[in-house]
Formats: C-alpha cells, structure tokens, sequence
C-alpha cells in the first residue's frame, strides 16, 4: 500500500477512482511501482476516462483537502 | 402496443412499464418507459435494449417490423439495466455474433454484467457507421450520468438518441412532445433534479460540444418518456437553464416528526418565511417522496429542514432524506435546521453537520424546543422563519 500522498483520486464528480502506484494500472498496461508522475501524459482515469490533469494526492500539496486549507487561511 | 415509424424505416420499438412506482428509489407515479429503436436499412440497427422483464414484449414489437433475426447489429448507449437489461435475450433470439457497439467503458461495463463473451466493437466521440443510406455517428458523454454512457445520432435524419439525456419518467397515451404540450416538463425537469443534478458542470460542457459540432438536431429520442420531435431546442434551452440551478425566491421547509412538536415548528417557520413574501412549501418526509421533495428544492434558494431526536441522533427518515440531496450535489441553496427533542437534542446539530458537508451556508444559528413548543417558543420559530424569508429576498431577484 502506498502512502496517501502517493494516491491520486479523479476529481471527475461522482467517478472518485483512486490511482495507487503499488496497484498500478493493468488495464492501461500501467506496471505496479509506477508513481503518478511517471504516467504517461495519455494516460487517463480508468473509470471515467478523464484526464490525467484531473487528479489530485489524497494529502499533501495539491490535494484538496490542502487547497480548502488554504482558502479558510 | 403497434410499434410506431418515427420516421421513414425508424421504429419507436420500446415498451410501456405502466405500473412500476418506484424506480431505485425515484417515484414514477405514472409508471415510465423503455425506448428502444429499429432502424431498416440496407443493415438493421437497434438501437438500446430495455428492462430485462420486458425484453419479450421488445422482440414482439420488433416482430411486427421485420423478423428479430435480420437485425445485423445492437447499438447500447448506457449499460444500466432497464436500458441493457433485455440484451441478453435479444441477443440469444438474434444471434450471440452479431456486433454490439458501444462505448468503450459501455464494453468493459457490458462484460461484468453479462458473462456471455459478445462480439463487442467499442467506439469513441466522431466515428462513424454507415447502415447503408443512412450513418450513426456517437457521441461519448461519459459521467452524463454513467462512465458508459453515449449518445447516437442518425446524421441523415437528424435524429440524436440521447440514452437517459433529455428523458421523463412518463408513461402514457403520447409519443411525442406534440402531444404532451407543456405538461411533460416538469416530468423532464423532475428527472433532472434526481438524476443528471450532479452532473451539471458536464452537462454545459455537453451541450457547448453538440453546439459547436452544428448538428442539424430534428429530433430527439431519449430512453425514457416522449420524444422531441416538435421542438428539440425547447428541451435543449430548459437544460441550459437549469444547468445553472438558479435559485427562485422560494423555500422549502423538509422534517418529520415524532408527536407533532417538530410539526408545530414547522407551520410556525413557514408562517414567518411567507410573511416575507417567500412562497415556500412545508414537505412531511412521510407524506412526500424524497424525489418530489428533491425537485420542489431544485427551484428554491433555503432549505430549512427539521428532525426531532431519536435516540440521540436524527429521525431515520431525515438521515435518508439528506444522504440523498448530499450525493446530489446542490448548489447555490441556503440552509437551516430546527426540531423538537426531550432531553439530549442532537439532531439539529447533525443536520448542520450535514449540510456543512453539502456547502450549504447556515443563516442562522439552529433552532431546538424542548418538547411541546408553545407561545414564546412559536414566537422564536415565526421570528426564525422571517429571518429565512429575508435571507432568501436579500439573494435572490424578483419573481417574474
């Protein structure tokens, strides 16, 4: 299991599928291990099909939780 | 039913599911519909399939047209099962070989519904079929409102078929919105409160897309309840606008109650938010189906919902009632709680709670009674209400 911050989560309402890179993504030919920065730019969601531009981290700089801190600051 | 020519060699093929009343948790009070579609061309298309249960009474339909067996290919625009549920049968009767197209999510979505391995063929936005005179070109509108969901338009006849888009659940007499007239919107915007609500954002998207692309739309076929045949833009314009869930100076006031004091309070809010000139509409949770209370809220700017205390927590049905507006995503709506309770009293704060999650601003602090409210305490709750009647008219602008 990765770290959350290492998860990624689509953004796309109503599709929240997670990218784990200790999962990886068979489907999209994706090898296990591969960090979310390492996806090719094509790569996209596997649920949705959104792009790779629509996920953010589960914690940590860019997630959402850290954006909805920032406007309450 | 006779199935009917929508035009030249296009059946309307699909049935009429008259009595169901409760479609997952949606109130159908007038049963709905399973479009389906035939188109004869040098090869035959169907177009989407329907509930499982009435998957004879399609293949009837279509026997009246042409023999099920000379149908050369299926087209599934949405897997979910009162569209795709009769395919298994309709595959069986014409031919396990025969091409299904559908989106590519459509496919892999198909495969885990049905282990029957078909002859899957998985298209994307712009590809195009040529039936012989005519061509089906899709479209991808994937979350609207499945990962699988497509729509297909005969680029000859100007016909979209538009899956779940643009549906009502309705089933009657009709056919078309001709035949309707007016009447048949608000099934249509009903629809849209309870189904495509989360779904907005891509909705506009949607719609800009359809818009650039200049297709000549002259009708179109929605899966569920009449087509537009007589006005396309009419449909097209009422989901513009309510894409933008603009807030009408309206407010609705949702509760249960346990021995009528969260009731009281309830008819002395709505006294004070109507005495503000706010039309509003007090919904029992036990008296009103939470998908007719959903599309009362749609066209309101406060939600004002009460609970009495249970067991230290919120009455079930209040608990139900705001699981279901939370996924579905509101926006531009006010808030506030109030509700009678005997010792503890929790349940205001967990409605908070809950529409804090849903980001719905409070206007004020909630309003708890212990036990029976009585003079001073149904002043406090008229004085409340005004206080929502004046948040509402300081937001929103003057009724037409």
């Amino acid at each position: 299991m990765s770290e959350p911050h290492e998860i990624y989560q689509c953004q796309t309402v109503n599709c929240g599928c997670l990218y784990d890179p200790s999962r990886g993504d068979r489907r999209g030919k994706v090898a296990k291990g591969t960090r979310f920065e390492e996806l090719p730019e094509t790569w996209c969601c596997p649920v949705c099909g959104a792009g790779k531009r629509m996920f953010r981290p589960l914690t940590g700089p860019g997630s959402v939780k850290d954006e909805e801190g920032f406007v309450e600051s | 039913m006779e199935p009917l020519q929508i035009a030249p060699g296009i059946y309307s093929v699909g049935v009429r599911d008259w009595t169901i009343r409760d479609f997952h948790g949606y109130s159908t009070d007038l049963g709905t519909t399973y479009n389906a579609f035939l188109i004869v061309d040098e090869q035959v298309a169907l177009i989407d399939s329907v509930k499982a249960e009435f998957a004879d009474e399609l293949l009837a339909h279509i026997a009246r047209v042409i023999d099920p067996r000379r149908i050369d290919l299926v087209v599934s625009n949405h897997t979910e099962l009162d569209h795709a549920g009769g395919l298994a049968r309709v595959m069986h009767r014409i031919g396990e070989e025969k091409p299904l197209y559908c989106s590519k999510m459509g496919a892999k979505n198909l495969a885990r519904h049905f282990p029957r391995k078909w002859n899957y063929r998985a298209v994307g936005t712009g590809e195009e079929l040529r039936l012989g005179r005519r061509t089906l070109r899709f479209l991808e509108t994937r979350m609207i409102h499945w990962p699988d969901s497509m729509f297909t338009y005969v680029v000859e006849d100007g016909i979209l078929f538009s899956s779940d888009g643009f549906g009502q659940h309705y089933a009657g007499p009709e056919t078309f919105d001709d035949e309707t007239g007016e009447r048949i919107l608000p099934h249509a915007k009903k629809y849209f409160a309870n189904i495509l609500l989360p779904y907005t954002g891509l909705i506009e998207k949607l719609l800009q897309q359809v818009e650039a692309l200049r297709l000549d739309i002259r009708m179109i076929c929605p899966d569920h309840g009449v087509l537009w045949r007589k006005d396309p833009g009419r449909i097209l314009e009422a989901y513009r606008t309510w894409c933008r869930q603009e807030p009408g100076r309206r407010a609705v006031i949702v509760y249960d109650t346990m021995w009528h004091s969260t009731e009281k309070m309830a008819a002395a809010i709505h006294e004070g938010i109507a005495a503000e000139g706010v039309s509003c509409r007090p919904m029992h949770l036990r008296a009103f189906h939470r998908s007719e209370i959903v599309t009362e809220i749609f066209d309101a700017r406060a939600v004002v919902v009460g609970s009495p205390t249970l067991n230290n927590g919120l009455f079930p049905t209040v608990a139900d009632f705001l699981c279901y507006l939370k996924g579905l995503k509101p926006q531009n709506k006010i808030g506030a709680a109030f509700g009678s309770y005997g010792w503890s009293g929790e349940a205001v704060r967990l409605i908070e709670e809950e529409l804090e999650r849903m980001k719905i601003p409070r206007i004020q602090e909630g309003l708890r009674v212990p036990f029976v409210p009585e003079g001073e305490t149904l002043e406090a709750c008229r004085a409340f209400g005004r206080a929502i009647g004046r948040a509402v008219v300081e937001s929103t602008a003057v009724p037409a």
